[in-house]
C-alpha cells in the first residue's frame, strides 16, 4: 500500500495534490466530476472581504501552451462564502485552503478575523501576489518589507495557520521568501501568474483591456521549478510548489526539487479530472518504483 | 454536466472552412436542450492548450452535431479530425433558450449571422415540436457563408436569405432585411445568435417594436463549467448589473438583460 500522505507540520494532506485558487471555483463545482475527497487539498477562489466586480472582458488569451488572465478576483465576499459556500465544503473530507485577498493588509487581516469564527478550514493561502487587481501588476509581494508588513499582520490576527502565495514577478523570490519567514508565514506557496502581454497585430493594441495579465500553464513550468529550487535551499518552511502541472512527472519533479506539496491550477479548466487522474498517476510511478513512502522522494535532487 | 472522452465522429460534412460534426454521445444527447453548449478538447496535447466551445446544432437520437467555422488554431485542427475519431467533450453546458411550451401556434423567428446560426437549427425544430411556427433569417458575407441554407430548406423552414454581397438573397445586412420584414408581421418573439454588432442591432429592432427576444452571446472560454470567470459579459439580472459568466448564467440571455456596449470605430 503506497502511502501518498503529506505532513506539512501544520496539517497533514492525503496526498501532495491541492486544487489551486482561481481554477477551482469554490469547489463545490468539480462534485460533478470528481471525488472531491480524493484531493489533498482545496484553495478556494480568492476572497476579499466584499464582492468584488472584476476586471472588463476581454479577461482571457491563450498562448503557446499557457493562458493569460485577467480575470481580476472577481468573487462573493466573506460573507456569502460562510453562509452558502463553506457549510457545503466542510462536508468533503480533504483540506479546505482559502485564498484571502486585500486591497490593504487591514482588509487581509479583516478577511481572517471574519473567517476565524467560522469551522472547517484548514488554512489560509495568502494572495499578495495577484499580478491584474493594481496598474502594472503591482502587488505587495514585489518588495520583502510590503510582504512582511501584511504577512505579520494577518498572522497576528489569524489562529489558522497562513500559507504565504509568492509572485515571481521579482528579482530574487528567495529574498521576499525569507521576509515572509521571517513574519512567521508557515508555509510558502510558489508562484503566482507571471505577467504577460498578448498584442494584437492588427489592431495595435493590447489584447486585454487591462493591458497585461498573469501567464500560467505548462509554458510557466520550468520556470517555476527553477523558483522553487531557489526558495527550497534558502527556507526552514514547507514549500508548495506551482506552475504548469498537468501529469504526475510533473508533480515528481517538484517533489524531487524540494516542494512538500503541489498545487494543480490551469489543468483544471481544460480536464475537470486533472486532479483526480494525476494523483492516480502518482499512485502508479510508486508502486511500479517500489516506493512506499511519497514523502521520501523530496528534495532528492542530485548535483549534476 | 457529462465528461464523454469518447464521443466518435459518424459523420463530417464540409463547405469551404465551414464543418458539420456529428459525434455519437448518447448521455449529452439525452439531456442537451436547444442553446447549450459542448466544450471540445482539441489536443492531448497543451498546445493548443484550452477547449473550444460549441453551440449544440442538432441531436437525434444517441447523436448530436456541431456546425463551426475555420477561425483559428483550434478549430483548424479539429476540422481536421476524420471520421471515426474520438473527440473528449463536456456537456451539455450553460442554459438553453428559454420561449418554447408557451408559443404553441405563435408566429416567432430566429436570425442567425455566419457562424452564429449553429444553435439555431435545433432551436428551431425545438420550438416547432411545441407548436410554433419559425421562420429563418440567415445572414452571410457571400453565399458560401449560408452553407446551411438547403438543410433548413429541406426541414421545411420558412428560409430569409442575405448576403452582405448580394450574391444571394437580399442584399445587407440580416439586421436590415429583418428591419424590413418587421414592417409586414410582428412576431411573438425573436431569437438570434450571431456576430456581437448584428445582436445588438436586432436588440434595438425587437425593443421599438416590443417584442421579446432571446440571444446567444459567444465569448473566449477557459473552462465551460463556472471556475474560471474569464468568459463575462456585462448583464443586469434581477435590478442588479454586473459581470456574469455567460458558460454558466448563459450563453442565452434575454435582450433586457443584456447591456450591450457600441462596437468601438
Amino acid at each position: 500500500m503506497t502511502d501518498l500522505s503529506i505532513d506539512l507540520g501544520f496539517i497533514k494532506l492525503k496526498n501532495p495534490v491541492i486544487a489551486s485558487s482561481g481554477t477551482f471555483g469554490y469547489g463545490l463545482e468539480f462534485d460533478p466530476f470528481i471525488d472531491l475527497n480524493k484531493l489533498g487539498g482545496i484553495v478556494t477562489k480568492g476572497l476579499y472581504f466584499s464582492p468584488r466586480p472584476g476586471n472588463p472582458p476581454p479577461r482571457l488569451v491563450e498562448s503557446s501552451s499557457g493562458l493569460i488572465n485577467a480575470v481580476g478576483l472577481q468573487g462573493v465576499g466573506v460573507k456569502k462564502f460562510s453562509e452558502e459556500i463553506l457549510p457545503q465544503l466542510r462536508q468533503y473530507s480533504t483540506a479546505i485552503i482559502v485564498n484571502v485577498c486585500g486591497e490593504r493588509d487591514e482588509e487581509y487581516a479583516s478577511v481572517v478575523e471574519f473567517l476565524d469564527k467560522e469551522e472547517g478550514i484548514s488554512a489560509y493561502e495568502l494572495n499578495i501576489s495577484c499580478p491584474n487587481v493594481e496598474k502594472d501588476g503591482v502587488c505587495p509581494a514585489l518588495d520583502p518589507e510590503t510582504t512582511f508588513s501584511v504577512v505579520s499582520l494577518v498572522k497576528k490576527n489569524s489562529s489558522r495557520p497562513l500559507i504565504t502565495k509568492l509572485s515571481p514577478n521579482v528579482t530574487d523570490i528567495a529574498e521576499i521568501a525569507l521576509s515572509a519567514q521571517e513574519a512567521g508565514t508557515d508555509a510558502l506557496s510558489l508562484v503566482n501568474t507571471f505577467l504577460a502581454l498578448a498584442v494584437d497585430s492588427e489592431a495595435r493594441k493590447p489584447v486585454l483591456p487591462n493591458v497585461f495579465g498573469g501567464l500560467s500553464g505548462p509554458a510557466i513550468k520550468p520556470l517555476a521549478l527553477r523558483m522553487v529550487y531557489q526558495v527550497v535551499s534558502r527556507v526552514k518552511i514547507p514549500v508548495i510548489g506551482m506552475g504548469g502541472i498537468i501529469s504526475a512527472k510533473d508533480v515528481l519533479e517538484y517533489l524531487i526539487t524540494g516542494a512538500r506539496a503541489v498545487e494543480v491550477g490551469t489543468a483544471n479548466l481544460i480536464d475537470p479530472e486533472a486532479t483526480v487522474k494525476i494523483i492516480d498517476g502518482l499512485t502508479e510511478y510508486c508502486q511500479k518504483n517500489g516506493i512506499d513512502k511519497i514523502e521520501s522522494i523530496i528534495g532528492t535532487l542530485k548535483k549534476s | 454536466m457529462i465528461k464523454d472522452s469518447q464521443a466518435r465522429i459518424i459523420d463530417k460534412k464540409s463547405w469551404n472552412n465551414y464543418f458539420l460534426f456529428s459525434l455519437e454521445s448518447p448521455r449529452i444527447s439525452s439531456q442537451a436542450h436547444a442553446g447549450q453548449f459542448i466544450m471540445v478538447r482539441i489536443s492531448q496535447h497543451p498546445y493548443p492548450l484550452l477547449r473550444r466551445p460549441f453551440s449544440i446544432h442538432s441531436k437525434h437520437e444517441k447523436n448530436i452535431e456541431i456546425f463551426f467555422q475555420v477561425s483559428g488554431l483550434g478549430t483548424d485542427l479539429l476540422s481536421q479530425k476524420k471520421v471515426g475519431d474520438s473527440l473528449d467533450i463536456l456537456g451539455p453546458l450553460g442554459k438553453g433558450f428559454h420561449g418554447g411550451e408557451n408559443l404553441n401556434r405563435k408566429e416567432v423567428i430566429a436570425v442567425g449571422g455566419g457562424r452564429g446560426i449553429a444553435p439555431l437549427y435545433f432551436l428551431a425544430k425545438e420550438l416547432r415540436s411545441h407548436g410554433a411556427s419559425v421562420k429563418i433569417f440567415y445572414g452571410g458575407k457571400s453565399l458560401k457563408d449560408i452553407p446551411l441554407k438547403e438543410k433548413f430548406e429541406s426541414e421545411g423552414f420558412e428560409l430569409y436569405c442575405s448576403t452582405d454581397d448580394g450574391s444571394f438573397g437580399f442584399k445587407g445586412f440580416i439586421s436590415e432585411y429583418l428591419k424590413a420584414e418587421l414592417e409586414k408581421f410582428t412576431p411573438s418573439r425573436i431569437f438570434s445568435c450571431g456576430p456581437e454588432e448584428m445582436m445588438r442591432k436586432i436588440a434595438q429592432l425587437a425593443k421599438k417594436k416590443k417584442i421579446p427576444a432571446e440571444f446567444s452571446l459567444e465569448s473566449i472560454m477557459g473552462c465551460g463549467f463556472g471556475v474560471c470567470w474569464g468568459c463575462v459579459k456585462r448583464i443586469k439580472k434581477n435590478g442588479e448589473e454586473g459581470w456574469v459568466k455567460i458558460c454558466e448564467e448563459g450563453p442565452v440571455f434575454s435582450s433586457e438583460e443584456i447591456i450591450w456596449t457600441e462596437e468601438e470605430k
